[in-house]
């Protein structure tokens, strides 16, 4: 059993990093969907962000570089996802599923000549003393800077949402945009903001997997996980602690069903391999049961077109 | 991606279309044979699409004057994939590659479409007339990185990612074990199964657990270099896939198993063009030059790489054979017995794991 309980810490540390990009990608979609805006573009926007972000740090040798211009490049797609469906009134499902199909080939036609190139990954963190500690150690104490700024930005959303005059506000637009625009604040403004954060959010969660989960470039790099980060957020419905919880659960079973796999325990490997979407799909089908919880959550006006003179 | 890289290819396609149309270079295509290629990954994979597209460019450097090559790169193994070789098909190329096993189906349903048209499907099992498949001996090459971990190894657990439990690669993980155990009797090897053949975050998660797990020598066969990566940061061994993977991981990066599909790829259009090519079945190993190790760790033992050489030339000169009985299964019963050697419909056809593997067979 000493063998097993030894392998708690390296799960651990192993979950939490698998973690980091739904976390960053989920709390976006998060303010987004707050503000009353569906954005199904994540995937689409991670990958930008993750080629940018790797594009820069190889131009520039800075993985801090490569990070900012992940998260702006992220924010870009966004910028044109906000001006079709905010300016333009475009429907923001077909928007958002054609900002993720053209983010797939835009990201494959800018990483063409960064395929094979390696990069020096970030350090991560290491407190003589405390990082040594067994189990919880490596996991606190061990991981690099991306993992500590993922676990802030939760506390941060939350405050931002549910202590702030501008949360309330943004808040407010996404429960009833007709309200608050009367009240006289600028939705089409606060909402184009909102969407702007989310997709930085997602090109940093992407900027983390090629800078420093995989410290590479290849096509497709996300493998699906922007669509993980969408359904988190319903999964918690709308709260960012609940985020949190989801992210560890889905990182924490990918990474058990590889250990169980490799001490030999008899269960088929695509059943594992399974297990953390059979997870997801079964917390939400759970969750979708409360009714009363996910109208009292969900945002009034997500996905409705605004438009100031209707 | 697939939509992209597709409507990349129709665009050639039309592109061609219209220069015949236009009569530019008319003459010049009816005299030069089309060969295309259809490949499962991006050509910069720097893995196994990479390695066929190198098969690709050595027929063009070759045989230029007399051929045009086309590929489509990044075709997903199944109902596109039936599309994009009805698509070459009917555009004229007489001599299409298939180069991934989920392309066999598709390939026969076209082949049967278009008679008049050479396949040839890499790693597949089933053939037509018109239909030929070609593969290379993989696990040679396996006994001889097997050799190298099991005397490279300190913990005695060494760790495999596989892709799909296919006999290819389970065939590949006991060719392996075998030459460990043969060297290193104590050590053991332990499969981690990513169900996929390219996902660098899984590959990653997957080297860490098993080194977490105390393995410290990692093998893979799955196609991105992720896992080298893994290793280097911690600082043990691991083995590239299907091209060299040094510059991800120089430290821990001890050779790797190279495909090279160059001579085949010319011998074949070569016979296509003359009129001598008939369907048939090829399986080379180190004598055909179908496979090659990348070079060797400096880091290694010259002890080490010598013992590792001879295995190499032992098999390349038919002295030595992977599966040389007695094998055991991981029950103990004796499945090739002493003196017999594994028949090549055994390999094709193994699912079932030899003594030294820990888990089981997913079936």
């Amino acid at each position: 059993m000493s063998a097993e309980l030894a392998l708690l810490g390296p799960i651990l540390a192993a979950m939490l990093a698998a973690a980091t990009p739904l976390l960053f990608a989920a709390l976006g979609e998060l303010v987004v969907e707050k503000s009353g805006v569906l954005n199904l573009g994540v995937e689409g926007m991670m990958l930008v962000g993750a080629v940018c972000g790797f594009a820069v740090a190889v131009q520039t040798g800075s993985s801090t570089a490569g990070f900012v211009a992940g998260a702006a490049a992220g924010a870009g797609m966004a910028a044109l996802f906000g001006v079709l469906t905010l300016l333009l009134l475009a429907n923001q499902v077909a928007t958002g599923l054609a900002l993720t199909l053209f983010g797939v080939g835009l990201s494959a036609l800018i990483g063409q000549g960064f395929v094979g190139i390696p990069i020096a990954d970030v350090p991560e963190l290491y407190i003589p003393g405390l990082t040594d500690l067994p189990v919880i150690g490596k996991a606190l104490f061990g991981q690099d800077a991306l993992v500590y700024l993922a676990l802030a930005a939760v506390p941060a959303v939350h405050w931002f949402l549910y202590a702030t005059r501008k949360g309330l506000i943004l808040r407010a637009v996404g429960e009833n945009h007709a309200a608050a625009h009367a009240l006289g604040y600028k939705v089409i403004r606060i909402r184009f903001l909102a969407v702007l954060f989310g997709g930085a959010m997602s090109g940093m969660a992407g900027a983390y997997l090629s800078l420093d989960y995989t410290p590479m470039w290849a096509e497709g790099i996300s493998a699906g996980r922007g669509w993980i980060a969408l359904a988190l957020v319903v999964f918690a419905t709308w709260k960012p602690g609940r985020v949190l919880l989801g992210a560890w659960l889905f990182g924490g079973v990918t990474i058990a069903q590889l250990h169980v796999q490799g001490l030999g325990i008899d269960i088929p490997s695509q059943l594992l391999s399974m297990l953390p979407y059979l997870a997801t799909v079964i917390v939400l089908v759970v969750i979708s049961r409360d009714v009363a919880r996910i109208r009292l959550n969900a945002p009034a006006s997500l996905g409705k077109v605004f438009h100031p003179d209707a | 991606m697939n939509r992209r890289t597709m409507g990349k290819a129709l665009m050639g396609l039309a592109t061609g279309a219209a220069m015949l149309a236009l009569g530019v270079g008319a003459a010049d295509a009816q005299e030069k044979m089309k060969v295309g290629f259809v490949y499962v990954g991006p050509i910069s994979d720097h893995g196994y699409s990479y390695q066929h597209d190198q098969g690709r460019l050595a027929v063009e450097k070759e045989l230029g004057d007399k051929v045009t090559t086309t590929f489509v790169e990044n075709v997903p193994e199944g109902a596109d994939a039936e599309r994009v070789i009805e698509q070459l098909a009917s555009s004229g190329h007489k001599l299409i590659f298939t180069t991934s096993f989920g392309f066999m189906n598709p390939t026969l349903k076209v082949a049967q479409r278009h008679p008049d048209v050479k396949f040839e499907h890499a790693t597949g099992y089933k053939r037509s007339a018109n239909v030929a498949t070609y593969s290379a001996r993989f696990y040679e090459a396996r006994t001889v990185i097997g050799q190298i971990a099991g005397k490279m190894t300190k913990s005695n657990i060494i760790g495999y990612i596989g892709s799909f439990p296919i006999p290819e690669v389970v065939s590949g993980i006991n060719a392996f074990t075998i030459a460990m155990r043969e060297v290193n009797p104590k050590a053991e090897v332990r499969v981690v199964w990513v169900n996929s053949w390219y996902d660098p975050g899984k590959e990653a998660e997957a080297a860490k657990a098993l080194i977490d797990q105390g393995a410290d020598v990692i093998s893979l066969h799955t196609d991105s270099p992720a896992a080298i990566q893994v290793a280097q940061e911690r600082g043990l061994w691991v083995f590239g896939q299907s091209s060299d993977m040094t510059r991800f991981g120089p430290k821990a990066h001890l050779t790797a198993i190279v495909d090279d599909w160059r001579e085949y790829y010319v011998n074949r259009v070569k016979a296509a063009l003359d009129g001598s090519w008939k369907s048939q079945d090829t399986w080379g190993g180190f004598k055909d030059h179908m496979l090659f190790l990348a070079p060797y760790n400096p880091a290694l033992p010259a002890d080490v790489v010598a013992a590792a050489e001879k295995t190499r030339t032992d098999i390349m000169e038919g002295k030595r054979h992977s599966f040389q009985g007695p094998v055991k299964d991981q029950s103990g019963k004796v499945v090739i017995a002493e003196g017999k050697q594994a028949t090549d419909e055994q390999i094709l056809k193994m699912d079932w794991y030899v003594e030294g593997v820990q888990g089981k067979v997913p079936k």
